[in-house]
């Protein structure tokens, strides 16, 4: 079963509390903890692919305007708290094994090594139907 | 080229029984794995262009072998550039097999094999990749393929199995009497995961996927043929080949699922359907009922209907009911209630799916408000059926089915407004 699970991040804190206001030694920390986190899924044969998303500052809206040509906005951001930060999607046996790999990414380590405790939206995939009986 | 189909049963037919040979000499699992998949891929490319080797096993057992003499060289390089252990090391000509090596041809690991690689100690996606690999003789390409995973991925869930065998000391040699059945049991369940996947994935462009299903009732019959006494065994291979003789009518013109009830039964393979009931008839007779082999039942009677009107619900009632008793599955409860409804109409289905919303593993599941969707349907109720048919299209995590319950809906909702 595929399972996507989404990392969110605060807006507020992106800037003003964020990643940029941490200490050099506490990014190092987060970092390592990403990429072991990534090797241990890809090593469990887990991993079916992961991305970090760009900045939402350059995140714009599309939608098809006359004749099916692009209309770009910046989009209702200031509304929304929370943005995509980046996604993981495994192919793992269980929906638990899912809330597992889930809660270890929230738990990333953040500002004085402490877990960040994100709120990691888990999906699962769409696939084929099972068998009919 | 017409070579190439009867290479790759070949390949497929040896794969275990090499893998068996080159292990017995060298113990090593995991290596001996590697170099029969090599030796594999390199037969795949030769001997459809050069014919068939006179001894085609022993071709591919001597390949494999020299592979395996590469590797232990590799190794003991290794070792010496660390300048570990040089002196336990043993001497180059007893590692390199001999032109006349004593590997003995007559052994049959096969089942040695399925029951290593379908060990309790391996999750079952690992053991399903395993088995591929390893029984089945699938390149870790086609299984990922299979799977829609990375080969990347693929590759580190076949090398985790392995360590997993490595670490757990799962021996290669048949379990003990008193273990056997559990064991079995969990052989035949992979090897029917692997066969729901092919089957599922059958739906819809995947044409270019490697055929699970057709892989997996290859496995059955293989063991199958090695253990003909045991019942459940054959009521799964009666079972795989029952449900797939409707593959063909399974699907529309676009990929969309159609179901059992509104299937075109002349597309049916009535070949796989004959042999599924014979092997299902012989079998029941012996005796010692289990859950496969009351589904293939089940499947028989279905497949024996030229038309949906000649279906022997009241056979089915009382096989779904055995098969109750027999396994706690709310599933086999669901299946049930609808072919009671088929007998004694929607109201006596709908009270019976009553009865399940106490089951948690079922209540709200979609598959649960799909059925009660139905026998709304049956029984008249139009607008309850649509509400249920949407919630069952929301749940699923199915492409196919949302888009057949969606269509379901919509086509009620039509009807209602025409009226």
């Amino acid at each position: 079963m595929k399972y996507i699970l989404m990392m969110h991040a605060g807006r507020a804190g992106w800037k003003d509390a964020g990643i940029g206001t941490w200490p050099m030694e506490d990014i190092k920390t987060h970092i390592g903890f990403m990429k072991g986190f990534a090797k241990d899924l890809k090593e469990a044969g887990e991993l079916v692919a992961a991305e970090g998303l760009a900045g939402v500052e350059e995140a714009r809206i599309v939608r098809a305007g006359k004749g099916g040509a692009p209309e770009v906005t910046d989009g209702p951001f200031a509304e929304s708290k929370e943005f995509l930060a980046g996604f993981w999607i495994v192919d793992v046996e269980s929906k638990e094994r899912a809330y597992e790999i889930a809660a270890r990414a929230s738990a990333a380590p953040g500002k004085g090594g402490v877990p960040l405790n994100m709120p990691i939206e888990v999906r699962e995939v769409m696939s084929a139907p099972p068998v009919e009986a | 080229m017409a070579l190439d189909g009867t290479v790759e049963n070949l390949l497929r037919e040896l794969a275990p029984q090499v893998l068996g040979a080159v292990m017995r000499r060298y113990g090593d699992f995991s290596a001996a794995e590697d170099a029969v998949q090599e030796a594999l891929i390199a037969a795949s490319r030769q001997w459809p262009a050069e014919g068939l080797p006179d001894n085609p096993r022993g071709w591919l057992i001597q390949v494999a072998a020299r592979r395996m003499a590469d590797h232990v060289r590799a190794e003991l390089a290794r070792r010496r550039r660390e300048a570990v252990v040089v002196m336990q090391a043993p001497a180059e000509e007893e590692i390199v097999p001999a032109p006349d090596s004593d590997i003995l041809p007559e052994r049959d690991d096969t089942l040695v094999l399925l029951f290593m690689c379908c060990h309790p100690a391996l999750t079952r996606p690992t053991a399903i990749a395993l088995t591929l690999r390893a029984v089945a003789g699938l390149t870790t390409a086609e299984i990922a393929n299979a799977f829609l995973v990375p080969e990347s991925t693929m590759a580190q869930r076949i090398s985790r199995a392995k360590q997993t065998i490595k670490s757990s000391g799962v021996p290669f040699e048949m379990p003990t009497s008193r273990e056997r059945a559990a064991r079995l049991g969990a052989v035949l369940h992979v090897v029917y995961l692997i066969f729901n996947e092919g089957y599922a994935s059958s739906i819809g462009p995947s044409l270019q996927r490697a055929d699970l299903a057709n892989e997996a009732i290859r496995l059955a019959r293989a063991l199958h043929r090695r253990i003909p006494e045991d019942a459940e065994t054959a009521g799964m291979l009666a079972l795989m080949l029952l449900t797939d003789a409707r593959r063909a009518a399974r699907t529309g013109a676009d990929g969309e699922l159609i179901p059992l009830t509104e299937q075109d039964r002349t597309l049916w393979d009535q070949e796989a359907i004959a042999e599924g009931v014979a092997l299902i008839t012989a079998t029941l007779s012996k005796g010692a009922v289990g859950p496969y082999q009351l589904q293939a039942a089940i499947a028989a009677v279905h497949d024996e209907a030229p038309r949906v009107d000649d279906t022997d619900w009241p056979q089915i009632v009382a096989l779904y009911t055995v098969l109750m008793r027999i396994s706690d599955n709310p599933m086999v409860a669901l299946n049930h209630a609808i072919a009671v409804a088929m007998v004694r109409g929607p109201a006596a289905g709908l009270t019976l799916l009553d009865g399940l919303d106490v089951d948690r593993r079922i209540a709200g599941h979609y598959r649960a408000c799909a059925v009660r969707a139905h026998l709304l349907e049956m029984s008249g109720d139009y607008a309850g059926a649509i509400t249920h048919y949407l919630a069952a299209a929301g749940r699923t995590a199915s492409i196919p089915e949302r888009d057949y319950l969606t269509t379901k809906a919509a086509r009620l909702s039509s009807q209602v407004t025409r009226q």
